[in-house]
């Protein structure tokens, strides 16, 4: 279908050409904006595969929790630009060394990469049962009985993720006010109002 | 379903991105071509109160900010596994509802914690 294709390279055009202008332009909150157009773009493409529910699982995590996480990092950051950029060319040896170590990791990892037989057998299994059925029925299907250990893992790893963040951010101020519910609402009229009759005229 | 007809269901979008990106075209052009163009720095300059700008707004934001942030991401995961779940719950059995419900568990177990430990609370 010529609209497929015609959506396909618009898309992939389009996130090419953010992800490229993420880590070239030079304020880091325009590029995390390039970062969402990239997330955005890469979800229509996962809808032109028939992954409707990754993409919409891109949009509703990475759009909406990751970016905004990532945009109070950059906010968080107290960069100033003009001092980031000063003494940026006496680190470029080091960073190309770096770059051409990782480089010539990533060209020996894929001249040797293959799969074990058993693999192609494990990624064909799950699919067949589920001609005619949505992807999120699919999904559902197997996740929480066939897959519960990565299930249960996925959970144990958020709870983690959760204690570590409020441990390593969360301190408590000494000398703060809290507003204590209990204690408004166990106040009564009679605790702190008092109506007194005043004499007319005996004012001073 | 077939990858085509999924793909038909999602036209009526592809639609509305179209129309989208053709109005708001239109009318940044349009206000290019049409009005009078007068450019002054002034225009461009940041208005505070009629004061030139007293400092950067590149301030360091409070901690706090990123904690809610972190436990939003975590309560936004622990609602997408739940998705699929509601959609095939028919089908898994009581199994595939306990399972659920110690996942839950554990993530509640860390939300009492939070609770108690004040990182909802502002002050």
């Amino acid at each position: 279908m010529i609209i497929e294709a015609l959506a396909f390279y618009a898309l992939a055009g389009i996130l090419t050409l953010s992800a490229l202008l993420v880590i070239t332009v030079r304020n880091p909150v325009h590029s995390v904006l390039f970062l969402i157009l990239g997330f955005f773009n890469a979800a229509g493409l996962f809808v032109l595969l028939g992954a409707e529910f990754i993409a919409m699982i891109l949009v509703i995590v990475y759009v909406g929790a990751v970016a905004v996480l990532f945009l109070f990092v950059v906010m968080m950051l107290d960069v100033s630009f003009a001092d980031l950029r000063k003494g940026a060319m006496q680190y470029v040896p080091i960073g190309l060394v770096i770059g051409a170590i990782l480089l010539s990791e990533l060209i020996l990892v894929y001249s040797v990469w293959g799969f074990a037989p058993e693999t192609l057998d494990n990624r064909a299994a799950p699919v067949e049962k589920f001609e005619g059925l949505t992807n999120t029925e699919a999904l559902g299907n197997v996740l929480y009985t066939d897959y519960i250990f990565p299930f249960q893992l996925a959970g144990l790893i958020l709870f983690v993720a959760m204690i570590g963040a409020i441990v390593l951010t969360h301190r408590s101020r000494p000398g703060v006010r809290k507003q204590s519910v209990a204690d408004q609402q166990a106040r009564k009229a009679s605790d702190v109002l008092e109506i007194r009759k005043v004499q007319t005229g005996s004012g001073a | 379903m077939a990858p085509q007809d999924l793909l038909i269901e999602y036209l009526p979008i592809l639609i509305f991105m179209i129309i989208a990106l053709g109005i708001s075209g239109a009318m940044v052009l349009g206000s290019i071509l049409v009005a009078r163009q007068k450019p002054d720095p002034e225009k461009n300059s940041a208005y505070e109160c009629g004061f030139d700008a007293f400092g950067d707004a590149r301030n360091k934001f409070d901690v706090r900010f990123y904690l809610v942030t972190l436990l939003f991401i975590i309560f936004d995961l622990e609602i997408a596994f739940l998705f699929p779940w509601a959609i095939s719950l028919k089908g898994i059995g009581v199994f595939g509802f306990w399972s659920m419900v110690v996942f839950l568990g554990v993530l509640t177990v860390g939300f009492i914690y939070e609770w108690k430990k004040g990182a909802l609370e502002w002050e």
